[in-house]
């Protein structure tokens, strides 16, 4: 691997606490730009806990997390947003009673800056403007192949669409990383393919990805780099095959599919 | 090409209606009917601004009418001899509004945190304390007269024309309520179309998104609090003004027009019209101000032919059928009479059961 690259992400001593629980301690690993990083582990790891550090949901109690070279510790998710991480969410949160385009419209909010005047008076850039966002979160819907329920409103979207919304409303955020919190939850064999697609294509368009997933089998053919969690620590880190052989992460993984 | 000429009439046909409405209800109904539709047209722009903050960004406001009373306060205390000072409308129109959003962001920003019955609460408080506070300032100095209110506040003038009372041009005789009338309806022109353009626009995205899912709408780049400020301070302007406008026309207030109760009206304008929606939130306020007049004037006159007395006064009626209301609203009609077509259609859906693919 090439590793005199800057890292696009690189996260130091890493921790959390809740109350008595260490959810996350002294966890360091890098992403590196236009690669699929896949987090596993079993469940109570921490992966969660770290996708949130990650994402602004929490702020960590020691460690640092740097970001195209910024520090994002500490931030709020809106200004992570507007850094480069996009995100979805493990258990689905679209704007329900909103349109699927609309979902994805918002998610230009950041990248626009049309303000009240300019919603009241109307002028030919805000025009234009509206129509750009009109147009990119089409092609992005396009993209992730729900153009035809454009229309629809979000929560009658079947749930293998609903993912993809998530997804297209994500990448409408023009983000360097997308976040990804268990994709494949609740997927079929054959929507699981269609995501792996998918996926493999967005990191065509040089977005990196990082990928909390419980699928072994998902993780283990998309991912160019798997991270392990137990207990809220490191456990092990490399290529998929090496990761899978070693015997701590067969142990902690024991009964579950490895 | 024909569907635009076809427009074009309806508009032109729609535009003549409005503006010969007022003369029709004065010779047909008589003035005190031209003054309920100027009070309709208020209520309108309070509760479209009202709309901003519940329908749009989902923030339960149960102290709205705290805004309209900052903008009919900043009208009456610089347009009348209470102070001595006599500012000119449409200066003065403008600063009330502006004061009345500065109001909206500051009472807003204590509640950022909260949601729902909370908020509610919360916002309920703020709106008596601003009706308390305007009926004690008039110790140790005092600023707004306190119960007694601010009297003669300054009509619309321009130039030579007064608001206050009748004028004539072109050999038609305007009265005040009608001149009123005019100035009301282009007021309230200018807030549907503000209203409609925002709801289409990246900021009104945001407001709903933060309705929707707040968590989801930080994680889509949205400052949270910035937008629900901005809903809050946006609301209240348009009560601003709606307060301003009403200190005019009524030539007086007093902290007693800013009640809760008013905050519950305005609110159940919004939702019995059908929150989010501009045409079904107009069609609330228009109901819910000028079915009070018409049972006002029935509801004696049918006792008295049917039980020979007057059993319930005019007053507790009107709430008993108020309430009425809103219960066969809230079991028969959720999204309000007049919903918006997606929240039609979502209604629908859930009633029958989906079909699978």
């Amino acid at each position: 691997m090439n590793q005199a690259a800057v890292p696009l992400l690189l996260a130091e001593g890493l921790g959390k606490r809740f109350g008595g629980v260490q959810a996350l301690q002294d966890v360091s690993f890098e992403l590196r730009a236009g690669e699929i990083f896949g987090l596993i582990g079993p469940n109570g790891a921490g992966k969660t806990t770290l996708f949130n550090l990650l994402t602004g949901i929490y702020r960590p109690d020691q460690g640092h997390i740097r970001f195209a070279g910024r520090e994002l510790g500490g931030r709020k998710p809106h200004e992570i947003a507007l850094a480069g991480i996009a995100r979805t969410f493990q258990n689905i949160r679209l704007f329900a009673h909103l349109t699927a385009l609309e979902n994805v419209m918002i998610g230009r909010h950041g990248r626009t800056r049309a303000g009240v005047l300019g919603a009241v008076l109307r002028p030919a850039w805000v025009r234009a403007e509206e129509r750009a966002i009109r147009d990119h979160a089409l092609q992005l819907l396009d993209d992730v192949g729900i153009a035809s329920r454009a229309d629809s409103l979000a929560q009658h979207l079947s749930y293998g669409d609903q993912r993809r919304l998530e997804i297209a409303r994500a990448l409408a955020t023009q983000p360097k990383l997308l976040a990804l919190d268990e994709p494949a939850a609740g997927m079929n064999g054959a929507e699981t393919t269609e995501l792996k697609t998918l996926l493999q294509r967005i990191r065509g368009t040089g977005v990196t990805l990082l990928l909390v997933e419980h699928d072994m089998k998902l993780v283990m053919g998309l991912c160019d780099r798997v991270m392990v969690l137990d207990y809220g620590r490191k456990l092990a880190e490399g290529l998929p095959a090496a990761v899978r052989a070693d015997p701590r992460v067969v142990e902690a993984y024991l009964g579950a599919e490895a | 090409m024909k569907r635009r000429w076809t427009l074009w009439i309806a508009y032109a046909l729609l535009a003549a209606a409005l503006a010969a409405l007022p003369f029709l209800v004065e010779q047909n109904l008589g003035r005190t009917w031209v003054r309920t539709l100027d009070f309709a047209l208020l209520y309108i722009m309070l509760a479209l601004g009202l709309n901003i903050v519940v329908g749009y960004a989902g923030l339960l406001d149960l102290g709205y009418i705290a805004f309209y009373a900052v903008g009919a306060y900043a009208y009456a205390l610089l347009a009348s001899p209470h102070f001595g000072i006599h500012g000119p409308f449409w200066a003065l129109l403008p600063l009330g509004a502006m004061l009345a959003a500065l109001f909206g962001a500051l009472l807003g920003a204590p509640t950022l945190r909260l949601r729902g019955d909370y908020l509610a609460i919360v916002t309920l408080g703020f709106g008596e304390i601003v009706r308390i506070f305007l009926n004690n300032l008039n110790a140790p100095v005092n600023i707004t007269n306190g119960p007694q209110g601010v009297n003669l506040v300054d009509p619309i003038r321009l130039g030579n024309w007064s608001w206050g009372r009748s004028q004539s041009w072109l050999g038609v005789e305007f009265s005040s309520a009608q001149l009123y009338y005019y100035v009301f309806l282009a007021l309230a022109l200018l807030i549907i179309l503000a209203s409609l353009r925002l709801e289409n626009s990246r900021i009104g995205r945001a407001w709903e998104a933060i309705r929707e899912d707040e968590v989801a709408a930080a994680a889509m780049g949205i400052n949270t609090r910035n937008i629900k400020l901005l809903a809050f301070a946006m609301g209240a302007s348009f009560g601003g003004v709606s307060g301003g406008l009403f200190a005019s026309f009524q030539g007086f207030v007093s902290p007693e027009s800013f009640g809760l109760m008013e905050s519950i009206t305005v609110l159940c304008m919004v939702v019995l019209g059908g929150m989010g929606h501009i045409p079904g939130v107009i069609l609330g306020a228009l109901l819910l101000t000028l079915m009070p007049e018409v049972l006002r004037h029935t509801i004696v006159p049918l006792q008295k032919t049917l039980f020979g007395q007057v059993v319930v006064d005019a007053e507790a009626a009107r709430m008993l059928l108020f309430g009425l209301a809103l219960i066969w609203a809230m079991q028969w009609r959720p999204a309000g009479l007049w919903p918006s077509p997606t929240r039609r259609r979502e209604l629908a859906r859930r009633q029958q059961p989906e079909a699978g693919p």
